[in-house]
């Protein structure tokens, strides 16, 4: 299986979730630890080695938040 | 040449090369010239769905850096209101045409000078002005038409030519001058943005700072075209008792009156506004200082008068004739004047 | 490891206004990928509308126009025959498209204008806070349509691609949506399929995309999209609407 690495620019996630939902390997979570500069919880890699960089949070995410790499 | 053709005519030599227009009588000729012309010049002529759409043709090609240009009359020109609106504060420079006619509503097709509130004051939304040129015959239709080119390039502002229907319809001799080539810098036009960063043409401003900025931008720009581009015409007003004030063809026919009521003895002149925005008011503050009576000749229910008062100050008593339906002949004016040389005993 | 998604060129760095879960963006960023892909941001001009999307000039990266309500497409019109080499593109939301500029919408694709038309059809005013829209489903309610959108009050909803559809001028009309990945992907190659038509000199073109506002439809962001699924697709079929090849 391929492997993934995927990126965020945290300061533009407004953590509408959608990246989240879309994941087929669930491998993303809000970071209810960290507020950004919009005020919201944003996105975070839960499990590293699940990604499978095939893009599809990229894809939903409409704030461009999401940088994706793959093997 | 008609009045209608030498300006458009004006208008390919100036080097109009779009045209975005609707039929509307009087001024259609001006649409149809220019269907002829323009094609062969490797220009654009396009007749849109609407006055709406055409104005907003002029808002998309001025924004090319392109020369273009509408025309209309008193229904369409109200219907482009909102399209001027943008252009100014885009600071667009176009021409748009108003061969006027008779108001309210669906009015008449008879030549008019009703819309002069409308043209003077902005027209639409907001804070603006727009350049308004009077002509008064067919030589000055071409003539003016180039030179309002330049002056919207200058300025980068809209410049309006308003002129009575009489004036599309009026069959004079022309001379063509051809103008000197001048060029601005037009970097702001959007042409894709090969070579260079993007450019915005916009005109939301959300913000309170940038909006009240745009506007003292726009005001100083105004200040300046008041300081550097009024224009008017005086004929006889050194020794006047009484000036008569009128502008487009009405100027014509007033100035045959005024020479009639010299020989039975009435020390009359005339003032004839060019640029009825901005308005030649230091013309009238200066026969302010001599006269006993100005007469406002209009052929409206009184609205240039409004400018006229302003102007003199209450210094001069400022009294109207006006009509519309029928332009004024040089007989009833004559007329008028004697009447009031009368009651004023001069 | 090589990169697989990123910014396009044809945005800029600015982040987009919208709420959370507009998919505005998307539409905004699968646009942008098809002008980097064919290669034409520096000869496009983008027209903006009076909406959500009205600061559109401030994330396209390439020279933009804001438009008067509804008149986006006379614009383009204009510019595209002054400039035929241009490539021009208006971005319209429903209440500009299908209402106030309903006039500008169907001539431009009845005289067959070589422009490309992104129709964003998400059922309500969004920017001036959920008003009916002229594409607001039956029974759907909206803060002027507080009892439901009936048929016998307010009317029927506008089916803006099949209008255009059968316009003589129109050479490429599809309405897609963006409510899963692979509607988002077919999105995509609808908008580069519309902006090639346009290249080749064909005709109009106009995608459709049904979009979410989960703010003024009250719905989270998923849900939203299940909305869209369940109630917008049934009434506005997804699909190509009119192919034209040649000129």
């Amino acid at each position: 299986m391929a492997k993934g690495r995927v990126s965020f620019f945290i300061d533009r996630c407004k953590a509408c979730g959608l990246c989240i939902e879309f994941c087929p390997k669930d491998v993303l979570a809000f970071d209810t630890d960290t507020i950004n500069i919009l005020g919201y919880h944003p996105v975070a890699l839960i499990k590293t080695d699940g990604c499978t960089g095939c893009g599809i949070c990229a894809l939903m995410c409409p704030d461009l938040v999401i940088e994706v790499e793959r093997e | 040449m008609k009045g209608n053709e030498a300006l458009a005519e004006g208008a390919i030599i100036a080097g109009c090369r779009g045209f975005f227009g609707y039929p509307i009588t009087p001024s259609s000729e001006i649409a149809e010239y220019m269907a002829r012309k323009l094609p062969g010049l490797g220009g654009v002529f396009f007749q849109a769905e609407s006055e709406l759409a055409a104005i907003n043709m002029v808002y998309g090609g001025s924004s090319t850096g392109k020369r273009v240009m509408t025309a209309s009359s008193g229904p369409g020109i109200s219907l482009k209101q909102e399209g001027i609106s943008f252009i100014a504060e885009a600071e667009l420079p176009c021409l748009i045409v108003n061969v006027s006619r008779g108001g309210p509503g669906l009015g008449g097709i008879q030549p008019s000078q009703a819309d002069y509130f409308q043209a003077t004051r902005g027209g639409g939304h907001g804070d603006y002005r727009l350049i308004v040129l009077a002509p008064s015959g067919a030589q000055e239709m071409m003539d003016y038409t180039i030179e309002a080119f330049d002056l919207a390039d200058r300025y980068r502002t809209p410049v309006m030519i308003m002129a009575e229907g009489t004036l599309g319809n009026i069959m004079e001799p022309i001379i063509v001058r051809k103008p000197e080539e001048k060029s601005y810098d037009k970097s702001w036009a959007i042409t894709g943005c090969k070579g260079r960063k993007p450019n915005i043409i916009n005109t939301l401003h959300l913000s309170s700072e940038v909006l009240e900025e745009r506007n003292r931008h726009l005001a100083a720009k105004y200040k300046l075209i008041e300081q550097n581009e009024k224009r008017a015409e005086t004929f006889l007003t050194e020794d006047a008792d009484i000036i008569v004030v009128a502008f487009g063809l009405m100027a014509r026919i007033v100035k045959k009156s005024v020479m009639e009521a010299r020989k039975k003895g009435i020390k009359a002149g005339l003032i004839r506004p060019i640029t009825l925005w901005p308005f030649p008011d230091e013309h009238f503050k200066k026969a302010a200082e001599t006269v006993r009576l100005i007469l406002s000749v209009e052929i409206n229910m009184g609205q240039m008068i409004e400018d006229i008062r302003l102007s003199v100050n209450g210094k001069v008593p400022v009294e109207f004739y006006g009509r519309i339906g029928f332009t004024p002949n040089p007989e009833e004016i004559t007329k008028q004047l004697l009447l009031l040389a009368e009651r004023e005993g001069f | 490891m090589k990169t697989v998604f990123k910014k396009p060129e044809s945005l800029t760095d600015a982040k987009f206004h919208y709420c959370p879960g507009c998919t505005h963006g998307i539409v905004h960023r699968l646009m942008a990928e098809c002008m980097d892909e064919l290669n034409i941001r520096e000869s496009t001009i983008g027209i903006c509308p009076v909406g959500c999307s009205v600061l559109a000039y401030d994330y396209f990266n390439c020279d933009m126009l804001e438009a008067a309500h509804g008149r986006a497409p006379a614009i383009a019109a204009a510019i595209k025959r002054l400039m035929p080499d241009r490539t021009l593109f208006t971005y319209q939301g429903d209440g500009d498209l299908a209402s106030i500029g309903m006039g500008e919408i169907v001539h431009a694709s009845v005289r067959g204008e070589k422009i490309t038309v992104i129709f964003i059809n998400n059922t309500v005013y969004g920017m001036t806070g959920g008003q009916m829209a002229p594409t607001t489903l039956l029974g759907q309610v909206t803060t002027t349509s507080p009892y439901g959108r009936s048929k016998d009050n307010e009317g029927y909803p506008a089916k803006m691609a099949e209008l255009l559809a059968q316009n003589e001028g129109s050479a490429y009309i599809c309405r897609t949506a963006v409510n899963n990945p692979s509607n988002v992907i077919k999105t995509k190659k609808a908008i580069k399929k519309a902006l090639q038509t346009q290249i080749k000199g064909v005709g109009f073109s106009m995608v459709e995309v049904l979009s979410t506002c989960p703010t003024n439809w009250g719905l989270s962001p998923l849900d939203s999209m299940k909305w869209l699924e369940d109630n917008m697709i049934p009434y506005y079929p997804l699909g190509e609407l009119k192919v034209k090849e040649d000129k």
